[in-house]
This record gives C-alpha cells, sequence and structure tokens, in this order.
C-alpha cells in the first residue's frame, strides 16, 4: 500500500466500520466483531505508515480543493503520527474494554455508541494527518459533533444538560476563537500549512501575534485551559468507556495536539523564544495544573476526581508548547502518549468497579482492593505513572517537561511541576490505600445487585469473595497498565520518533 | 433552439401555468407541473453552460435591438441564480403532492394551486433573466400577486391576514421600485439596463436621479425583508402552506437580494452607490442588527416554522453584509450565501412540512421525541441546521468564512467577530429542537396509531438538498467559484 492510500483508508476505514456496525445491528457478535476488526486493521494501516516517517519521509494526500487555494489536505509528520498510533492502538483496547462494560451493564442503544465511537476515531485519525489549519479545524469540528451522541447516550435530563455544557463551550471557543484565528491567520500569512519554522513570523507585529496565539490557545476548548475546562467534568454523564475515550484518547488529546502542533508549525518556536509571546500562557497552564489539581482533591466522585485530573494534566502538554524550547516541546509531545496510557488505566478501573461494584463514589471504596484486586493494581500502576514515577512512562515525559522549563530559565516551572506531582500523590494514592488497607464496611450497599453478578465471580482462601468486572475489561485494563510499564523502557523510540519536529 | 435558452427558461413555465387550468385532471396537472419544472431547470443549466463557455449572452426579444427592444441579458451573476430558483421550483414541485393533498384537503381545485406556483416561478425567473428595467418591475408583481394567492391557501385563518400584510408590504416595495424606474427614465430616457449606466454618466449627481436611489433602497429592502422592514415576512413564512413557504424562503427573497446587486452594481455602478453615495453605511449597520435581533427573535419562537422564518431575516443580513463590504471575498460571500441559504432553508422548510404532515402541527411541543419517530426527517433537519449555525463540511461553513474573511481585510474584525457569534445564536435555536426531538419522551398518541416518519416521495427530494448541502460545502468550485467570478464582474476587475 502506498503511503498516500495508507492516509486515505486510515481516515476512512473508521467511517466503513461505523457503517459495518449500523449494518449489523441485529447481530451483536458480529457487529462488536466488526468493530474490533476494524480497529485492529487501522492499527495495521497506521503501522505502515511508521517507518516512512521515521526514515524522515512526510507523505501528502490532497483530498479536495475546498476553496480557492484551500485544499483538504493531509500530512503525516512525527507529532501526528505519535497521535495515530495512540489513538488507533488504545482504540482496539477501548472496544474490547466496551464490550464488556456494556453488556455488564445491560446499556441501551448500544449500536449508536459503537458507530458514533468509529466516526470520532475517524475524525480523530484526520486531526492527526491534517496538513494544515483548515482540515484540522474540519475534522476537529467533526469530532465535538460525532461525540455528542456519545455524552448524552442516556438521553437523561442529566445528560442533556451535560451535553450542552459539552456542545456549548467546545462549539462556542471553536466557532469564536479559533475560527477567527484561523480565517486571520489566513489573511496574514496566506496560507495554513503546517511548515517546520512556522508560517507567521514576519507577517504581523508583536501585538497581533499575541492577540492570535490567545485566539488559537482558548479556542482549542478540547485542550480544556482554564476557563474553558467546565466541559470535561460536565461530559462525566457519558458512560465510562466513553469518558475513557473522551479523556485519554480521541477529544482532550486531539485538543493538545491542536496546541502544540500550532505552536510548532504555524508560530514556530523561534518566533516565540524569540519574542516571548508565549510567557503568559505558561503562567495560565501552571494556574491550570495547580488549580484542577487542588480542585481535584476536593471530589469524592472517582470519574469527577479523574476528570479534574485531566485538566491538570493537559496543561502540562501545553506548557510544554509554551515553552517553546526543544526539550519542553519533546516532553509535551510524550506526554500525549504517555498520559493516554495512565489515564485510560484509571478510567477502565473506575468503570470496572461500577459494573462489578456499582460504586461510584471513593468514600464507598474502602477496601474494594480485596474483592477486585486486579482492577486496583492496575489503578495502582496507573496511578504512578500519572504521578510520573519510574518505572512508568509518566516519568519521561516529566522529566523532559522539567528539562525544558530549566532550558527556558524559567525554574519557576519546575517548581510548579513538582508541586503538582505531590497533590497528584496526594489525589490518587488515598485511593489506593483505602482500597487495600481500609476495611471494607459492612453496609456495602449493592453487594448482590443483578449487574455486579455478570463479573467473574471467584471463591478465594480467605473467604472474602473475588468478584472482578467482566474478563473483557479486565483484559483491557491490564493491557493498558502493562503499557505504562511498557512506555518507560521504549522511551527511546518515542524521542527518536519526534526529535525531527524540534530540529529541522 | 440553443440561442433562444434566455427566453425560454421564462416562457415555459409562463405558457404552462394556463394549460394547468385546461388540463384540470389533478393527476395530469401534478405530472405536468413537475415536468416543467424540471424542463425549466435543465434550461437554466444549460443557459450556465453556456455563459461560461461564452460569456455574457444578450437576446433581443422579438429581434428587436436594445436599447429600443427588451434585452433577456445573462451573465454569470443571474445565470447563477436562475440555477438557484428554477432547481428549487424543481425539488419543491416533485416534493409537492403527497404534502398539499394534506394540506389543501377542503381545497378541491389542485390545478389552481399549480398555476399560482408555475406563474409565480416565472415571475421570479423573469426578475433574473431580464435586463430591463420595466420588466423587472413587471416580473416582480408577477412573482408577487401569486405569492399572495398561495400563501392565502394555508389551513390557518392567520394565512389570510399575513397575505394581506404581504400584499399591502410588497406594494409598497414595488411602487417604490416603480417610482425609482420612473424617475431614472425622466433622466435617462432609456430602460434598458447596460444603456442607462451609459446614459446615467453625466447626470448622476442630479436631485432626481439622488432620489431615484433613495427609493430603489428602500423598495428593495422591503422586498428582500432587510430588518427593520422585515414585518411581513414572519407571518407570511409561518401560515403559509409548508411547500409554498419551502419555495418562497428559497428563492423570493434571495431574488430581491439579486435586485439589489444588479441595480447598485450594473446600473448605478459601484463607484457611485457604495464610494459617493456610501450605501454601506446604510447597509452594514441594519444587517448587523438585523442578523442579531432576528436570531434573538428566532430563539424564543414556538411555532418552529416561525422559528425559521425569523432566522431567515437573519440570513438576508448575512447576505446584505457581505454585499455591503463591496469587496471581491465581500460579494463572494453574499451571493454564495444566497445560493447556500436557499439550499438549506428550502431543506429545513421541507422538514418542516413532512412534520405537519405527520403530526399537525409544528409546535415545539408537537416535536416531541420526533427523532425516534421520525428519524430520517430529524437527520434532515438537523443536518440543515448545522449548516445553518456553519459548521464546517456544510455549505453555511463557506458562506461564514468568505464574510468573516471580508471583514478582516477592512480590518473590521468587531464585525468579523459578530458574525461568529451570531452563528451561536443558530446553535441555541437549532439545538432547542434538537433536544427536544431526541432527548423527551414522545407525546401520548391518543387512539390512531403512531406517527411514523414521512413516505420516500417527500423523504427524497429533501434529502437530495442534503446531499447538495454537504457536496456544496465540500467542493466549492461549482459555488463559490461562480460567485467569485460574478463578484470581480459586478466589481468590475475582471473583464
Amino acid at each position: 500500500m502506498s503511503p498516500q492510500t495508507a492516509i486515505y483508508v486510515a481516515v476512512g476505514l473508521p467511517l466503513v466500520g461505523a457503517a459495518l456496525v449500523v449494518a449489523l445491528r441485529r447481530w451483536p457478535n458480529l457487529r462488536e466483531a466488526a468493530s474490533l476488526a476494524t480497529s485492529g486493521a487501522l492499527l495495521a494501516v497506521v503501522l505502515t505508515l511508521l517507518p516512512g516517517v521515521q526514515a524522515g519521509g512526510r507523505p501528502e494526500a490532497r483530498v479536495v480543493e475546498v476553496m480557492a487555494g484551500l485544499w483538504m489536505a493531509f500530512e503525516v509528520e512525527p507529532l501526528g503520527m505519535l497521535f495515530a498510533l495512540v489513538a488507533a492502538g488504545l482504540w482496539i483496547v477501548t472496544t474490547i474494554y466496551s464490550i464488556g462494560y456494556m453488556r455488564g451493564h445491560h446499556e441501551v442503544d448500544q449500536t449508536r455508541f459503537y458507530a458514533c465511537f468509529a466516526v470520532a476515531i475517524s475524525a480523530a485519525i484526520g486531526v492527526a494527518f491534517a496538513g494544515n489549519l483548515l482540515t484540522l479545524f474540519i475534522f476537529y469540528e467533526v469530532l465535538t459533533l460525532s461525540t455528542y451522541p456519545l455524552v448524552t447516550h442516556h438521553r437523561t435530563e442529566a445528560a442533556m444538560r451535560g451535553g450542552r455544557l459539552y456542545l456549548g463551550i467546545l462549539l462556542s471557543t471553536s466557532v469564536v476563537f479559533l475560527l477567527f484565528a484561523v480565517i486571520w491567520t489566513w489573511y496574514l500569512a496566506g496560507t495554513l500549512d503546517f511548515r517546520p519554522g512556522g508560517i507567521l513570523a514576519g507577517t504581523a507585529d508583536k501585538g497581533t501575534l499575541a492577540v492570535l496565539l490567545a485566539l488559537f490557545a482558548f479556542g482549542t476548548g478540547k485542550a480544556a485551559l482554564m476557563p474553558f475546562h467546565r466541559w470535561l467534568p460536565a461530559a462525566m454523564v457519558a458512560p465510562t468507556p466513553v469518558s475513557a475515550l473522551l479523556h485519554a484518547v480521541a477529544v482532550v488529546k486531539v485538543g493538545v495536539f491542536t496546541v502544540m502542533k500550532i505552536i510548532v508549525y504555524v508560530f514556530g518556536l523561534e518566533l516565540l523564544t524569540g519574542t516571548g509571546l508565549s510567557t503568559w500562557l505558561m503562567y495560565v497552564a501552571a494556574f491550570t495544573i495547580l488549580a484542577s489539581s487542588l480542585i481535584a482533591l476536593t471530589k469524592d466522585n472517582l470519574k469527577a476526581r479523574l476528570a479534574y485530573s485531566t485538566v491538570s494534566q493537559l496543561s502540562y502538554i501545553v506548557l510544554g508548547a509554551a515553552l517553546a524550547t526543544s526539550a519542553g516541546v519533546l516532553g509535551g509531545s510524550m506526554h500525549i502518549a504517555m498520559h493516554a496510557f495512565g489515564k485510560i488505566t484509571l478510567f477502565f478501573c473506575a468503570g470496572a468497579i461500577y459494573v462489578a461494584a456499582h460504586k461510584t463514589e471513593i468514600s464507598d471504596m474502602d477496601g474494594i482492593g480485596r474483592t477486585m484486586p486486579i482492577t486496583m493494581t492496575a489503578f495502582f500502576i496507573g496511578s504512578l505513572s500519572v504521578i510520573g514515577l519510574p518505572p512508568f512512562g509518566g516519568a519521561w515525559s516529566k522529566w523532559f517537561l522539567a528539562l525544558g522549563a530549566l532550558e527556558a530559565d524559567k525554574a519557576i516551572f519546575v517548581a510548579v511541576l513538582m508541586i503538582s506531582s505531590l497533590l497528584n500523590v496526594a489525589y490518587l494514592m488515598p485511593i489506593v490505600a483505602r482500597a487495600f488497607f481500609v476495611a471494607p464496611s459492612e453496609t456495602g450497599p449493592s453487594d448482590d445487585d443483578e449487574g455486579a453478578l455478570q463479573g467473574t465471580v471467584l471463591e478465594a482462601n480467605g473467604g472474602s469473595s473475588i468478584k472482578e468486572a467482566p474478563t473483557f475489561c479486565l483484559v483491557a485494563l491490564c493491557a493498558t497498565a502493562a503499557g505504562c510499564l511498557a512506555l518507560f523502557f521504549f522511551a527511546d523510540e518515542l524521542y527518536q520518533l519526534l526529535t525531527p519536529i524540534v530540529k529541522p | 433552439m440553443e440561442e433562444h435558452l434566455p427566453v425560454l427558461v421564462v416562457l415555459v413555465p409562463m405558457l404552462a401555468a394556463p394549460l394547468c387550468l385546461l388540463l384540470r385532471h389533478r393527476t395530469a396537472v401534478t405530472g405536468f407541473a413537475i415536468a416543467v419544472a424540471w424542463l425549466t431547470f435543465a434550461i437554466s443549466v444549460l443557459l450556465l453552460l453556456r455563459v461560461l463557455d461564452q460569456g455574457v449572452i444578450s437576446y433581443e426579444l422579438g429581434g428587436w435591438p436594445p436599447p429600443w427592444g427588451i434585452e433577456y441579458r445573462i451573465d454569470l451573476l443571474n445565470a447563477f441564480v436562475l440555477i438557484l430558483v428554477a432547481g428549487i421550483g424543481a425539488i419543491v414541485a416533485t416534493w409537492s403532492p403527497a404534502s398539499i393533498s394534506v394540506e389543501l384537503p377542503r381545497y378541491e381545485r389542485h390545478y389552481l394551486f399549480y398555476t399560482a406556483y408555475l406563474l409565480c416561478l416565472t415571475g421570479l425567473l423573469g426578475i433574473t433573466a431580464t435586463g430591463d428595467l420595466f420588466n423587472v418591475f413587471v416580473f416582480l408583481e408577477i412573482s408577487a400577486l401569486s405569492s399572495y394567492v398561495l400563501i392565502s391557501m394555508g389551513q390557518d385563518r392567520r394565512a389570510l391576514t399575513s397575505a394581506y400584510q404581504y400584499l399591502i408590504m410588497g406594494t409598497l416595495g414595488a411602487t417604490f421600485i416603480l417610482i425609482g424606474i420612473g424617475l431614472l427614465y425622466i433622466m435617462t430616457g432609456t430602460l434598458n439596463m447596460a444603456d442607462m449606466a451609459v446614459q446615467l454618466e453625466g447626470v448622476r449627481d442630479t436631485r432626481t436621479v439622488l432620489v431615484a436611489f433613495g427609493f430603489f433602497v428602500v423598495g428593495i429592502s422591503v422586498k428582500m425583508a432587510l430588518f427593520p422592514l422585515h414585518l411581513w415576512l414572519p407571518n407570511a413564512y409561518a401560515y403559509a402552506p409548508s411547500v409554498v413557504t419551502a419555495f418562497l424562503a428559497a428563492t423570493a427573497t434571495k431574488v430581491s437580494v439579486y435586485i439589489l446587486l444588479r441595480f447598485f452594481f450594473t446600473v448605478f455602478g459601484h463607484e457611485f452607490a457604495f464610494g459617493s453615495m456610501r450605501l454601506w453605511v446604510f447597509l452594514m449597520p441594519l444587517a448587523l442588527i438585523g442578523i442579531v435581533t432576528a436570531s434573538l427573535v428566532a430563539i424564543f419562537q414556538n411555532n418552529i416554522k416561525r422559528m425559521l422564518a425569523y432566522s431567515s431575516v437573519a440570513q438576508i443580513g448575512y447576505m446584505v453584509l457581505g454585499i455591503s463590504f463591496a469587496s471581491v471575498n465581500g460579494l463572494t460571500g453574499g451571493i454564495v450565501h444566497l445560493f447556500n441559504h436557499g439550499l438549506m432553508k428550502c431543506a429545513l422548510f421541507l422538514a418542516m412540512g413532512c412534520i405537519v404532515m405527520r403530526c399537525g402541527s409544528v409546535h415545539i411541543d408537537e416535536m416531541r421525541g420526533l427523532g425516534r419517530r421520525m428519524p430520517w426527517t430529524m437527520a434532515a433537519f438537523v443536518a440543515a441546521g448545522l449548516s445553518l449555525i456553519g459548521v464546517p463540511l456544510t455549505v453555511g461553513f463557506i458562506s461564514k468564512w468568505y464574510l468573516v474573511l471580508a471583514a478582516l481585510e477592512q480590518g473590521l474584525w468587531p464585525v468579523a467577530a459578530l458574525v461568529l457569534l451570531s452563528s451561536l445564536l443558530a446553535a441555541v435555536y437549532v439545538w432547542r429542537v434538537v433536544e427536544v426531538a431526541y432527548f423527551h419522551e414522545p407525546r401520548a398518541v391518543d387512539g390512531e396509531g403512531a406517527i411514523t416518519d414521512a413516505p420516500l416521495s417527500l423523504l427524497l427530494p429533501m434529502w437530495a438538498l442534503v446531499i447538495a448541502i454537504f457536496y456544496f460545502g465540500i467542493s466549492t468550485e461549482a459555488t463559490a467559484g461562480i460567485a467569485r467570478m460574478a463578484a470581480e464582474s459586478l466589481l468590475g476587475t475582471s473583464p
């Protein structure tokens, strides 16, 4: 397959998958098989592009001239390659997990769920491979709209309100700020292509560029920079696999990926370091990191705590981009992958606890590690990676981010990163500690709930029953936990892949 | 045959209209009218291809050379508008039979509907095709009179008062235009547009011409429902039969926008209209206020047809805004939005027609749970609604892009911001319907069977428009490309 065909196939395959899912709606087993097959095939196709990109190739594909001089075009570069790999890889795992979760939980409208999921992945791949800002914007909006039915899956009053906030914030920021910035860039630079070194240098005075950067940074609402972060906790009304997809793979990562792309390929690192345009953005990111970690501490609902943790972690990546030093950008880009694996593990665990034990509040989870040892071990591993401790992937990205802050002569952000790590410990470790060391409360409310019996029930020696989530869920969360570990040892591969973006 | 295309596009529906009266037989009339509408569309397509191939076509009616005889003059701009009008005319005609048998049940004489429909089509096409000022007025009256008849056919008795309101306002507008034409005729002694543009050369600054200019501005503003002269529109659209609303919403105001372009750019010339007369000082604020006010009012409407009617007033604002920039990108945006909005508003009103057919009303409460009951209709509504918001891959995005770009070019960034902000207002009123249709439980149906989706004969024409919305949102060479060429020729920046 030529690289050009591979690009088309990668964007189109999930759409074919969505069509298959709809066509097979009467046969759930075949439908899920179609989802799995498509996700596997997608990863294979994306992998065929990898060697070429590693060798320095930049495969391109031009689809259609949307407006005079403006193409819908794709170009695969290292950052997009990494993101596409993460999205395609985690789609497989999430699909496996969804099968366990959705069936274990007797969810309705599963066909719509799998179909929208596939469309969202297609949009994420489209963003990853976008060759210019217009293409990126188009797929960015497709992603917003295709995830709306997922967020509002339950069609309840709460889902409607959550969906309103979700769509409202993402649509307003993207239409009013991001689109404005895109058209303004087109007017100033006469091109929207992503070029190494940027396209904006020398096109406008410093004040205009500063406004433009603000429009881009806040316009990318999916990056959840405060004060436009409220959609993320609001989107928790969605079923857990959706939260996992939203928080770890597609939506938020598309946001930070967009910010990274714009800083590296539209503004250019030299322009930003030379003028200090992005200094304010570092402070906004630092504020978001600390503030949302503090908010996370106050949340008793596990998914809410994880959501605010995501808001905080996303700003690591924005901070890395805003530092505009090579280590900062590399650290931020690596964090896209590292955080993806860590956070998806945590969400999988939260969902598994919900399916198996019907618990959502952390204060109810005393001693849950005794009944769900595998899940809670995975949760522990995910937490360590998110905190940034070796031997897990998160350690490396944090290392490079700190290095980047030093390179930029901004030691204060090293302090911010370290304080944030402590806060991560403070809001994640108590969950693990409660699960393993605190005795379960006697009034467990829903132990014999109907849905809970779907789980794998085993009798252990000590007499306490082990009641894990469905096997599909367990397989998925073990796989991502193992991924966290693997990323620590294969970080050099990522580093080698990404280096060209900062050293053209 | 080929050289008679410019007149055939008007003549075919005009001659077919009385034939409907003679035919009378219900099925025969329906089939005949649909065939005529499609034939007219085919002619307009041939015309556009010819113009693209050979440039401007001048047709001498009866062989009398202009400026003595009546000239039909087809350039890119009116060929483009002809395609829109004839295309919508054909699609809506195809859609109509099932709907009017429900909406005009006591109205035995269906052939009268098709007669009026074809006459209205004739009028709109005539306005667009002709190169003669007085001819514009004549066709304006033909289209207006037949549309009063069409609107008053509505089931709701308020249709009668709405038609009356429209009649008063429309006649006022047309009279203003007629007075303007008369004054110009006094000064130049010609009615041919191209000739008048030449004859006006020495007398542009005389008081008579200035007064004529003023009469045109007001008259055309009434006809195209520019805020605050839009009062006739919401009621007329809300209470007319669905077929009529869909047809008029997509064509009538658009043709008036075309008159605006033709009069001020071709006859008066843009240097005079926008340079020395500074027409933009008048048009731009009204357009902006119209966009915001009408969108806000739309949010609070419970009758969805009325909501869409207010949305139309706002959308006229976008077209006029684009024109008021008097730049290539601005005009491109205005002209392409004229076409794009025709597509999406027609699709939306056709969806409303399907809902009226099944539920009997388009009150927002009636739409509870329709997402499950009428999935295809509501999907079309959502798709066209997304276009109204201006989501990428739909035609609405293309229009917004050009408008914002044109505003930025002139350094008017607050205008650019306002255009983008107003799309959020559209998002609010569209999403209000989406939430009701998809999140609320359907109303309990008493007695009769559950509501099902509209029949295929209604869904197919509607979905043809939806597909067009996406097609022209992705590949814009045919729409924005032609609009740009038309804009360049209006501004005289291309041969």
